[in-house]
């Protein structure tokens, strides 16, 4: 008896940990956006019919493809360059991705603070060059957001990327090339179909990843660039509004669940390695 | 011989971006050491007094502590759970539904801020369960996917048969899979241990509606500080941060290999 069912004892403790406090709570969350008073889609209706809502869910898209596209184009470029780098050098560059991906995004949001700030690093550097008279304002843009979510999601893409980009067989390459195509022909018509899968999951981390962010938005952001994550904080905890924070939370998840699903199925379809 | 047929532009754009990788942290390093009440960079003056000033607001000496003790004990929890988990997925795959395996990777498809929500809701004021405790539950669900995913793919280059031999000759089950299986997948559990701590002590999403006045966690408790004082203060927090993550690192190095990371 305890045999065969050992596989279920050992696994049980870890399974039960996550349909107990992570299936259940989450599922309630999204039940209690439902059958409330007036009708069952009310809360998404009052979500929707909000001018305010709807832009804090567009910005929040916004920064978010925003992101995940600059984050796409930087994190190949580097990595192609980072996975054709001889060995020293090459674990030189990969160390240098890891240590910012491990500091934390407090921190890392934090050091752009100072970077962007009104008597910040870049204003003071201007002002002195002459380039401008008077410090601009930096901070609480959607520009200061995406440059602070890229430098928070490059490392990511870029470690993502490399291990896809060294795992592409160098005969391949080769072959391309023995063909006659050049070195850009190669890079466009071999290196980055190949690299298409790898770069969708780069792409879904990154854009789920921006979708849900709270400190960085906060930080760089404030009350003025308000995204899903803070309006979904100052609903539950300024307002007390826990049916409109809950159908944030839903969307959330629906956009996340959605984009990810969407994104594999997608993936596997355009796998040139694929038969 | 490869890199002399890389374009030149592109090397270029690669040493930029490093340079925008570096940087900030370059300057919060900076920031930290200058002497004067606000944030500047390049430092003027040497200082180490706002690493002691860390240490004299009592909001940043409790909060580091709760950090610690929170990302030891999540850490550790998620492993004591996490491990068997994946030993039984890899060495019962058969006998197991295939769903199961699916549900280690549902904390992931939830985002963070989600989960926190859920279970301040759910678990903190539905079952009146104390905020320190739910904080915890909320860093085991939050590491358990690296714990059973980093332990599950050193397994699964386990060869099971040597367990099956020390089996048949006699040994118990479970001392076993203490003398054999579980120094086989050692890097694994240290590679699982690292991630784990690592994103615990970080983690702001999950953490941020389980703290409140009583209890916080370090980074929540930076970003409240920074809301309200604009000192380097936090800049040394935060080098005090990073040099966890170089610590990290270097254990990393020590046991693994740094290359290890790069997976």
């Amino acid at each position: 008896m305890l045999k065969r069912f050992a596989g279920w004892w050992l696994a049980g403790p870890a399974t039960l940990a996550v349909l107990v406090f992570l299936m259940l709570p989450v599922a309630a969350t999204i039940a209690t956006t439902f059958g409330e008073d007036g009708g069952i889609f009310a809360p998404y209706i009052a979500f929707f019919n909000s001018g305010f809502r709807r832009t804090v869910l567009w910005r929040t898209i916004e920064i978010s493809l925003a992101t995940t596209a600059i984050s796409l184009v930087v994190g190949f470029l580097t990595a192609y360059v980072v996975s054709k780098s001889p060995g020293k050098l090459k674990s030189l560059l990969i160390i240098a991705a890891v240590f910012p991906l491990l500091t934390g995004v407090v921190v890392r949001s934090f050091a752009w603070l100072i970077i962007l700030g009104k008597n910040g690093i870049l204003n003071n550097f201007l002002v002195g060059i002459g380039a401008i008279s008077e410090p601009l304002s930096m901070l609480y843009t959607q520009g200061s957001v995406i440059v602070a979510m890229v430098y928070l999601f490059v490392p990511l893409m870029i470690l993502t990327l490399v291990g896809v980009l060294e795992n592409i067989p160098d005969d391949v390459v080769q072959a391309s090339a023995s063909l006659g195509a050049t070195p850009a022909g190669t890079f466009r018509q071999v290196i980055l179909p190949l690299a298409v899968p790898g770069l969708i999951v780069g792409a879904v981390l990154v854009f789920t990843g921006s979708f849900t962010a709270y400190a960085t938005p906060q930080l760089l952001g404030g009350e003025r660039q308000m995204v899903m994550g803070t309006l979904m904080y100052q609903r539950a905890m300024v307002s007390f509004d826990w049916v409109g924070a809950s159908t944030i939370a839903a969307i959330m998840v629906v956009i996340t669940i959605t984009v990810v699903l969407a994104m594999s199925r997608v993936a596997r379809r355009l796998n040139p390695m694929a038969t | 011989m490869m890199t002399s047929r890389i374009n030149p532009l592109l090397i270029l754009f690669t040493v930029v971006v490093y340079i925008f990788l570096m940087g900030p942290l370059i300057i919060v390093l900076g920031a930290s050491v200058s002497d004067t009440t606000y944030l500047t960079f390049p430092p003027q003056g040497l200082t180490l007094r706002w690493f002691e000033n860390i240490f004299e607001i009592s909001a940043f000496r409790r909060t580091i502590i709760t950090s610690l003790e929170l990302a030891f004990l999540a850490t550790g929890l998620a492993l004591l759970v996490g491990i068997p988990a994946a030993y039984a997925l890899n060495r019962y795959r058969i006998k197991l539904p295939s769903w199961l395996s699916t549900v280690f990777v549902l904390p992931i498809l939830v985002p963070e801020i989600v989960l926190g929500f859920s279970l301040l809701k759910s678990v903190a004021v539905g079952m009146e369960t104390p905020i320190f405790l739910t904080l915890l539950i909320g860093h085991m669900l939050l590491v358990l996917p690296y714990c059973v995913r980093v332990v599950s793919a050193s397994l699964a280059s386990f060869d099971f048969s040597i367990e099956e031999a020390a089996v048949s000759l006699g040994s118990p089950p479970v001392k076993t899979f203490f003398t054999i299986v579980l120094p086989n997948v050692r890097s694994g559990v240290i590679a699982a241990f690292i991630l784990a701590f690592i994103t615990s002590i970080n983690d702001v999403s999950t953490s941020l509606f389980l703290t409140g006045p009583g209890i916080s966690t370090l980074p929540i408790q930076i970003l409240a500080h920074v809301e309200q004082f604009f000192d380097p203060t936090i800049a040394s927090v935060s080098v005090l941060l990073m040099l966890l993550t170089v610590a990290v690192m270097a254990i990393v190095e020590r046991t693994l290999g740094l290359t290890f990371l790069a997976k």
